[in-house]
């Protein structure tokens, strides 16, 4: 390469993000757009499951085996068998996506809920707490720690997973990747890559947060 | 609502439709504002007894009546939330203040907000939680103070049943000893029906107005008081598990105030020394105490007693340690033994109340244990 081509190829050119700078604050918003439609389906689909391991426990390992396989499948394969079905569309992005959360946070809930002792369950019916509140009130509070750390982990694979749909024309930031690829020019390779990053990190810090102000006592049992 | 009596009736738990039975027709009345204490070793089905009373377990037969209610016969929430239940574990929900989980029932229950903090400003004070403590989280608590907040979260609505499992199991001897006194002073106020499973026979002595004794497999051995069941064990597996010592234990639930009133080698302090010397001589006590408006003024020595001395004069001692009329003998029996007079002197409310002696307590265990069948040895 020589160094005019590298003046005129540099790893970011400032003044192409400006010019961009529609392009790529769309790139960016569909990006965050899909990530939370995919891990709000997961977390649809997850509840149902881990309630059913929880309600019958031999169901567990029907359940995780299930979620288990799904993980397995590769990306580029899963997104491929399913665009002739739903075509180049978002249903073809968001359901693998969502399958991929699915092992992840299934294993959380249903970790955080027996996570719950005994002794605060026997006392919950002992006091006439009826089923419905005992799960709201008591379980799903003292569960919440364990499913937050599942959402975490889910939001940020999927953050770096949905680059991978850009080679069925979805894909948010990861279409700046391919774009760059294809032509060989760095800046919006460089632009989506960072964003992408910095999305994930994002995302997991609010997650993060978002959780400490909701269990308060986990955190001064800790201090 | 208080002083409910609980009855249970040929109550059967059976685990497996053809194995053994883990309270084999169980029929026993708890009287109203009273403490039962189910014991016995593991395996009895005192825990299992206890928990069908609030139908977290449910029985195989029998019944179990709360006043004329039999308990299957209210919807089980509406039930629990009548019975105050307090476990070992305490169960505190980690999640909530302690001031929350203290309103749970209440909350289920929908009472306003102002009557809710009402309560639980009485409770905290009735059960002794610092005001500081109600906004923490249970973690932050020492094991005393959550069983204290265990106890004031089962009493929050008021329930006229306390069910109580191995309440003070995980907390040390010094606590547990505490608590103990604590519930006594909450049960005179409160006057609860309360069943209160142990494993520890002393506790058991102590809290319990009865003691239900159990064997393996749910079978009532004796169900008696706890006087009755040391003076006179129904049976071999009875005695021995309230132990060889149960003399010495039946001291702990006499009071002094059951042994007939002694003067003891004790004059006012104007007495002459003829009627002093006399006094010391009968009593066979080489110290003589004093009297003074009313009120014991201590020891003096016997040998200083001499034809002319005012007792006034004299040096005195004061006692070893002093007894009150509701003391235990175990109390007194420890003043004598460490005292040199081997008299413990019993102050009543300031003034002098006679005087307590080894032969007085053994007399008082003898009289009331003899068998007046088979004649107690002597």
């Amino acid at each position: 390469m020589s160094v005019t081509t590298q003046d005129r190829n540099p790893i970011i050119r400032w003044d192409y993000v400006v010019d961009q700078s529609d392009d790529i604050l769309a790139a960016l918003g569909q990006h965050l757009e899909l990530t939370l439609i995919s891990v709000a389906v997961g977390l649809a689909v997850s509840a149902p499951l881990a309630a059913l391991a929880l309600r019958y426990r031999w169901t567990t390992s029907a359940i995780t085996g299930f979620t288990g396989f799904l993980y397995t499948l590769p990306s580029v394969a899963l997104f491929a068998l399913l665009v002739p079905v739903f075509g180049l569309s978002r249903v073809s992005t968001v359901i693998p996506l969502a399958s991929y959360t699915l092992l992840i946070l299934v294993t959380n809930i249903i970790a955080g809920f027996r996570s719950v002792p005994d002794s605060v369950l026997d006392a919950a019916d002992g006091m006439g707490l009826t089923p419905a509140r005992r799960v709201l009130s008591v379980q799903l509070p003292l569960a919440l720690p364990s499913i937050i750390t599942g959402l975490r982990i889910a939001t940020v694979s999927t953050v770096g997973l949905l680059t991978v749909a850009a080679i069925i024309g979805q894909g948010g930031l990861g279409r700046l990747i391919l774009d760059g690829l294809r032509r060989a020019f760095w800046t919006p390779m460089t632009v989506g890559a960072l964003l992408s990053i910095l999305l994930a990190l994002v995302l997991d810090v609010l997650i993060l947060w978002a959780g400490r102000a909701a269990t308060p006592w986990a955190r001064k049992a800790a201090s | 609502m208080s002083a409910l009596a609980i009855r249970l009736d040929e109550l059967t738990k059976r685990f497996a439709p053809d194995g053994p039975p883990a309270v084999d027709r169980l029929s026993l009345e708890v009287p109203g504002g009273s403490i039962v204490a189910l014991i016995g070793p593991s395996g009895c089905g005192k825990t299992t007894t206890l928990r069908m009373v609030n139908r977290l377990i449910e029985p195989t037969s029998g019944t179990i009546a709360l006043g004329d209610v039999d308990v299957t016969h209210r919807p089980v929430t509406e039930l629990r939330r009548d019975i105050g239940y307090v476990i070992q574990q305490v169960g505190l929900f980690p999640h909530r203040t302690v001031a929350q989980n203290i309103a749970t029932v209440p909350r289920t229950l929908g009472w306003p907000s102002a009557r809710i903090s009402d309560r639980i400003a009485e409770l905290a004070t009735l059960v002794g939680l610092d005001e500081s403590m109600l906004d923490r989280y249970p973690d932050e608590l020492s094991g005393g103070q959550q069983q204290r907040v265990g106890v004031a979260r089962a009493l929050a609505a008021d329930p006229p049943v306390l069910l109580m499992d191995e309440p003070f199991g995980a907390v040390d001897p010094i606590v547990r000893a505490r608590l103990q006194d604590e519930l006594l002073g909450l049960q005179e106020r409160l006057r609860k029906t309360i069943v209160l499973v142990t494993h520890d026979i002393d506790e058991a002595l102590k809290l319990a107005d009865r003691i239900a004794l159990l064997n393996i497999g749910g079978v009532l051995e004796q169900y008696a008081t706890p006087d009755e069941l040391l003076r006179s064990p129904a049976n071999a597996f009875v005695e021995q598990f309230v132990g060889e010592d149960r003399g010495v234990k039946r001291l702990a639930l006499s009071a002094v105030r059951q042994l007939p009133f002694e003067q003891g080698p004790v004059v006012p302090i104007e007495a002459d020394p003829a009627t002093a010397r006399a006094a010391m001589a009968e009593n066979r006590s080489a110290w003589l105490g004093v009297v003074e408006r009313g009120v014991f003024a201590g020891w003096v020595q016997g040998e200083q007693v001499q034809d002319g001395t005012r007792l006034a004069d004299l040096p005195r001692y004061p006692p070893a340690g002093r007894v009150t009329p509701s003391s235990t003998l175990r109390n007194a029996m420890e003043v004598i033994m460490n005292s040199n007079t081997s008299v413990a002197v019993i102050d009543d409310g300031g003034a002098f109340g006679g005087v307590v002696t080894l032969e007085a307590i053994r007399a008082e265990l003898g009289l009331s244990g003899a068998d007046p069948e088979t004649g107690a040895p002597v």
